[in-house]
């Protein structure tokens, strides 16, 4: 392929892509109100469109139309900067992660995946090791004592369950051979998902998953009671929509990730038995990674609105003291299970 | 102009740009902030060189987590307070200027007064095979297992020194 | 080689474009108001009291160091994790008790951090 062709393909994937995420996102706040909801015994939003459908869109007009209020204590550069941060970190982690088995599109052969690199999970764990930056500069700039603390308190806290996050994906490494995305989704054949070779592991990255993202019950950075907003106490307008969107987005990627590498991707097990047409086994194959994704974001709002939030110390004492050892275990486990079964 | 040359310009003169902001911001925060726009470029300069696993290294350890502790120290140390001490003590700066001259002049010889390697050996020449992860895994824990070894005592002696750093305040 | 990674560099500059776009939005579209209560530091209504210049605890600094010291400890195994079954394939057992050596190196500064107290928050 030459290179016109290989950035009109590009441009063409990211435009679907993005559309997708910011449409997934839009709803994914929307179906958070509506499980709150019913988790509470309220309705939830139900006045704008039929059952409230189009709330998101009134959501982003409203944060479009209000004021941007940069405090005077304010560092002017960096209060911008930050969520600039966020959303860049957010909207160029999805470039590694396959939906699909490869298709023939107009005699093209095209990967479903915006770039199939050779350190592609690597690539995923240094752009989630910038996101530190987003808060770390929120916190600081705003020059707020409730941002500050926020700020520290989340940077500690993330980069606290990035190692075991590490450690976690190591073992699904071992298995896969490779650092390909693809290749990882491969090497989970049949029953053979990760989540059942290597449970320990698949439990210390979700968890991680959920202090990454900051989301209930690792939310403290905006612990309400103490922090008020933490670290976004001092955004407003699109700034603010900006971490939002960012932490939606993270949610997403969060899921997708998880199926990557634990739930086997797209794949469906034992399906190229039944004998259906290629084509009708590729669309099932993207919808079931997408319902695998889907189940995984409800199940992150049915956490959030189920379990009440750590302490920070007994936050801390889960990510070094329990996290960091089981995820050293999950990998000497997976070693011996190689070094047995080979 | 071919793709590679032209790659090269533009992450060259990220470097080389960031890098003269980041010493002349007087606001020790924006400093920090050129410099991991500066590691970045670097990053993309090892990609150019087909270093893959190098170029994701210097993102994930420098950009991702030593600038964290770069950050925590200028944000919250109060970094006016190392002006007064520079102004106490001006031999500090002299030592500085004679550090800097020093490393200045090494790099002028390197680039105007040595030849380059002329026993470049075959595997040196396939580069591209021996920068991926597999090729550096192969190396690393097979012919260089020793340095391996040692720089996990490193590691154990900078974690004991990094508690015994910060346990005198703890107590 | 490089090619492979064009769609990267794509998806980078749309990110840095759709973030810019997105935090600059709203100095267009909203209005601009600004009196001196509303740019004041927002503390619940009261009227804000001390200052952000004070000192946070040397916990943070300690994390800091270990999550640097551990993050290249992870560095390491990955590696070694991509070529293990073709390790063990060629050298036996001594592929993983290499690994396993460097590990316990390192877990003994991580049970000498935990006997010290260093990941006591209280």
């Amino acid at each position: 392929m030459s290179l016109i062709e290989i950035l009109i393909i590009t441009l063409i994937k990211i435009l679907i892509i993005l559309t997708l995420t910011l449409l997934t996102v839009s709803y994914l706040v929307y179906f958070e109100r509506k499980i709150s909801a019913w988790a509470q015994n309220r309705l939830g939003p139900n006045r704008v469109g039929w059952e409230g459908i189009l709330q998101p869109f009134a959501d982003v007009f409203k944060l479009l139309l209000k004021e941007d209020i940069v405090p005077n204590k304010a560092n002017k550069v960096i209060h911008s900067l930050a969520p600039m941060v966020a959303l860049f970190v957010a909207f160029t982690t999805y470039a590694v992660i396959p939906i699909g088995p490869n298709v023939q599109i107009f005699g093209y052969d095209i990967s479903l995946v915006v770039a199939d690199i050779n350190i592609g999970i690597l690539y995923v764990l240094a752009l989630t090791s910038l996101g530190v930056y987003a808060i770390t500069f929120a916190g600081w700039s705003s020059g707020s004592k409730y941002s500050l603390l926020g700020g520290i308190r989340s940077s500690a806290q993330m980069i606290s369950y990035e190692i075991s996050m590490g450690f976690s994906i190591a073992g699904v490494l071992l298995l896969s051979e490779s650092l390909r995305p693809i290749a990882i989704v491969e090497s989970q054949a049949g029953w053979m998902w990760n989540a059942v070779v290597q449970p320990i592991g698949f439990i210390t990255f979700f968890v991680s998953a959920f202090a990454e993202t900051n989301r209930l019950p690792f939310d403290l950075p905006e612990a309400e009671p103490e922090l008020v907003g933490g670290f976004h106490t001092e955004y407003s307008s699109m700034k603010f929509a900006g971490f939002f969107l960012a932490e939606y987005a993270n949610m997403i990627i969060a899921s997708a990730l998880i199926t990557t590498l634990y739930l086997g991707g797209w794949q469906i097990p034992y399906i190229e038995k039944l004998g259906l047409a290629d084509w009708l086994v590729t669309v099932f194959q993207v919808g079931s990674f997408f319902i695998k994704v889907g189940m995984l974001l409800f199940f992150f709002i049915w956490i959030r609105w189920s379990i009440p939030r750590f302490r920070y110390d007994q936050l801390m004492n889960i990510g070094w003291k329990v996290m960091f050892p089981l995820s050293l275990i999950n990998l000497v486990w997976v070693a011996v299970l190689i070094m047995i079964f080979n | 102009m071919s793709l590679e040359i032209l790659l090269f310009i533009v992450f060259s003169l990220i470097s080389v740009i960031s890098a003269i902001l980041m010493i002349t911001r007087s606001n020790a925060v924006i400093s920090a902030l050129y410099l991991i726009l500066n590691f970045a470029g670097l990053a993309g300069l090892y990609l150019l060189l087909n270093a893959q696993f190098i170029a994701v290294t210097q993102v994930i350890v420098y950009a991702g987590a030593i600038m964290v502790l770069f950050l925590f120290v200028i944000m919250l140390l109060k970094p006016e307070h190392e002006k007064k001490f520079l102004e106490a003590k001006p031999k500090l700066k002299i030592f500085a200027v004679a550090i800097a001259a020093i490393i200045f002049l090494q790099l002028i010889y390197l680039l105007f007064f040595s030849k380059p390697s002329e026993s470049l050996s075959p595997e040196m020449t396939k580069s591209i095979d021996s920068g991926t992860i597999e090729a550096i895994g192969k190396q690393l824990y097979t012919n260089y297992l020793l340095p391996f070894e040692a720089a996990g005592f490193l590691l154990l002696a900078a974690t004991v020194g990094a508690l015994i750093l910060a346990k005198k305040k703890i107590e | 080689m490089i090619i492979e990674y064009i769609p990267i560099f794509v998806v980078l500059i749309v990110a840095i474009g759709f973030a810019v776009a997105t935090v600059l939005s709203s100095g267009i579209f909203g209005p601009q108001r600004p009196n001196s209560e509303k740019l004041s530091t927002y503390e619940s209504g009261m009227t804000p009291v001390g200052s952000t210049n004070e000192r946070v605890s040397v916990k943070y600094y300690l994390v800091a160091m270990l999550f640097i010291i551990f993050d290249i400890e992870v560095i390491f195994v990955y590696p070694w994790a991509v070529q293990f079954q073709n390790l063990f394939g060629e050298i036996g057992i001594s592929a993983f008790i290499s690994m396993f050596i460097f590990l316990v190196v390192l877990e003994l500064g991580y049970l000498y951090v935990y006997k010290k107290g260093g990941f006591k928050w209280d």
